[in-house]
């Protein structure tokens, strides 16, 4: 079981992957299947169940994309 | 749950302007998050540069100003010295600072004034569209350097915290990065520090941050944060350089 | 009221004092130092603040610093220091801060010397920095004019949230006369939009950067619609025999001194001549020069330059009558001069 939840809000995203790169646990990814309106695919969780709330995607994201929750 | 992660109030929620992972964005949300963590928002008057930084007004849930080119410590000055307990910062690029501005920030630190300033470097004139700045490094190709910066032509890039830091009215000068959480986190507690010097009134704070600018360095995201730390920070050292107890 | 012996320059320090002026933010320079040296001085005693900054430069944003705080706050300088201040100068226009601005004027161009000059009346009424601006301006004849329009000045400033400029020449600023020391203001204006911090109502910006081209005029033409205001309301000139004059000297700050000997002189001998002395600068009493016009023939502009506002004479009287010019630099001249020249335009037009 996931000990966090991230929550993205993907309008907000300009895809710089920093998030991606920094997250200890390799849970995110870029959503390739969607396109924002800025025009890009925005991250996203890509395996929830690793994620633990540790907050460094926030902590890198340029651009107040990201809120995290942790138990 | 408990939330570990959210838009710090000082901030409004409107969309950045920067370019995809440029910093500007993680350091607008530490000043914002230090105001909040100190409650200050309700005293905080902030003075804008002119380069990327120039919307930050828009951003901030604070009052704020605009400041011409490099004349933010000026005019911080004048809001100080009119309202001593509230709290006042500049936010200032490279050019901004340590270019056309050399002369107002050098004096706001010689005078000890109680402002903090958050200097963004990032060795290059972003908003311009990535011209030299006079912290860009040796051999850095840029569009006004385009065979790269040769010191026979135009000297050595400056190195501000540790020339502030001489000064004896600097009573907080410090140099922090952040190309990774930890540096992040302490750029964050460094911030706080100038905010506190302020706040206790004793003297001039300034934070320097080595920052990125991917779009006008050609690089991505994550490439550019690799030359804050292989290039950027050999030369301009970490660290703390002035503390006044 | 108490009447004391007082030097231009510190009279209009103690002016701006007595208005309330809570900062003062200079850099040295003949011959407008004293009021700085005056503010040094006195502004401690009423919790003020004296800085000397580093520059013209630094001294204007740190008056627009202040100002953006609410606070009554003037700087001081003379020719080649305005110069430097109009950068700082344009972004309070736009930004509408009210503040005092001073020039004790010298001759330039470049750095010209310390004598007595209005050769920056170009300068000062077309805005002097870069964009669609302008300053009021006032121009003082008297040392107790120094200490009235200071009061005054601020005012205005307030009034219409515009930078207030007080130029004088060097002179004026350095000679003594006996004044009668003004009553000290008590009651100022509401700002509503001074950045102090948001305790108790929304964030306040003060920005002068405006991109999207609809929102950048039409800051344009709010500010054109309250220089219009000020235009219509604040023109002001004193007229000294104009109802009947053929020939009228127009001549400003301490000219207008001289001039009005002159005048005096000129209607012993039986010359129809007057004097209208504009008191604003900008906006120049255009409608005392069209009134005078239904009378004059001639109009002659005496300036302590090589001929600027004779310029707005013209634009004033579009054809209406004559404008000449008589000047000097660098020397103020005495009134048997300008009496010759009287003479001699007088001769010429067959008046």
């Amino acid at each position: 079981m996931a000990k966090g939840r991230v929550r993205f809000y993907s309008d907000r995203c300009k895809a710089c992957e920093l998030c991606i790169k920094f997250c200890p646990k390799g849970a995110l990814g870029l959503d390739k299947k969607n396109i924002n309106a800025l025009g890009y695919h925005p991250a996203t969780v890509v395996d929830p169940e690793r994620c633990t709330g540790c907050g460094t995607c926030a902590l890198m994201c340029p651009d107040l994309v990201i809120e995290v929750e942790r138990e | 749950m408990k939330v570990v992660a959210k838009r710090p109030e000082s901030l409004y929620y409107k969309k950045f302007h920067y370019c995809p992972g440029c910093t500007h964005g993680i350091i607008h949300r530490i000043i914002a998050e230090c105001i909040d963590e100190m409650e200050l928002r309700e005293k905080t008057i902030g003075v804008c540069p002119v380069g990327c930084g120039v919307l930050a007004y828009e951003y901030f849930n604070c009052d704020m100003l605009e400041a011409a080119h490099g004349r933010a410590p000026a005019i911080a000055t004048g809001i100080k010295r009119m309202l001593q307990d509230n709290f006042v910062f500049t936010y200032q690029g490279d050019g901004d600072l340590a270019s056309i501005g050399m002369a107002e920030i050098v004096h706001a630190s010689a005078r000890g004034e109680n402002i903090t300033v958050i200097f963004i470097n990032n060795t290059i004139y972003g908003m311009t569209g990535g011209q030299m700045a006079p912290t860009t490094l040796i051999g850095q190709v840029t569009t006004t350097s385009p065979y790269g910066r040769r010191p026979e032509l135009t000297g050595y890039p400056i190195r501000m915290a540790e020339l502030l830091a001489t000064n004896e009215g600097s009573a907080y000068i410090c140099r922090t990065s952040v190309h990774n959480p930890a540096h992040v986190l302490k750029t964050k507690k460094a911030i706080k520090k100038a905010i506190q010097t302020q706040m206790e009134k004793k003297g001039f704070s300034m934070v320097e941050i080595l920052s990125t600018c991917p779009t006008n360095w050609g690089m991505n995201p994550i490439e550019a944060l690799e030359r804050v730390e292989r290039e950027m920070i050999p030369y301009f050292p970490l660290g703390e350089f002035k503390v006044k107890e | 009221m108490e009447k004391v012996l007082m030097k231009g320059n510190e009279a209009l320090a103690e002016g701006a004092l007595r208005a309330g002026c809570k900062a003062y933010f200079g850099y040295p320079i003949t011959p407008s130092s004293e009021i700085a040296e005056y503010m040094a001085r006195k502004l401690p005693d009423s919790d003020g603040v004296f800085l000397q900054a580093e520059s013209e430069i630094a001294a204007i944003n740190m008056v627009y610093g202040a100002a953006s705080t609410g606070a009554r706050v003037m700087t001081a300088s003379s020719g080649p220091g305005i110069s430097l201040k109009q950068e700082g100068i344009s972004y309070i226009a736009e930004a509408e801060l009210p503040c005092l601005i001073i020039n004790i004027s010298r001759g330039g161009p470049g750095l010209g010397g310390i004598q007595p000059a209005q050769s920056d009346y170009f300068q000062a009424t077309r805005g002097g920095g870069h964009g669609d601006y302008h300053v009021m301006v006032l121009a003082p004849a008297s040392v107790q004019e120094m200490m009235d329009f200071a009061i005054e000045g601020f005012e205005l400033a307030d009034k219409y949230r515009i930078p207030v400029m007080i130029m004088a020449e060097g002179t004026l600023g350095q000679m003594m006369e006996p004044i009668i020391l003004r009553e000290p203001v008590t009651k100022f204006y509401d700002k509503p939009w001074a950045t102090t911090g948001c305790k108790g109502r929304k964030p306040n910006v003060i920005t002068t950067l405006h991109l999207p081209p609809e929102e950048l005029e039409q800051r344009n033409k709010h500010l054109k619609n309250k220089y219009d205001e000020i235009k219509s309301k604040e023109k002001r000139a004193e007229a000294f025999m104009v109802e009947d004059a053929e020939l009228v000297l127009v001549a400003f700050g301490l000219m207008s001194r001289v001039a009005k000997k002159a005048v005096i002189e000129a209607r012993k001998n039986g010359i129809k001549a007057g004097l209208i002395r504009p008191i604003t600068l900008w906006p120049f009493p255009d409608q005392h020069i069209i009134e005078a016009a239904e009378t004059a023939k001639i109009f002659v502009s005496l300036e302590i330059n090589m001929g600027q506002m004779v310029e707005d004479i013209k634009l004033a009287l579009n054809g209406r009558a004559k404008a000449d010019f008589y000047g000097r630099i660098g020397v103020i001249p005495n009134p048997e001069e300008i009496t010759k020249v009287v003479f001699g335009i007088a001769e010429r037009e067959g008046l």
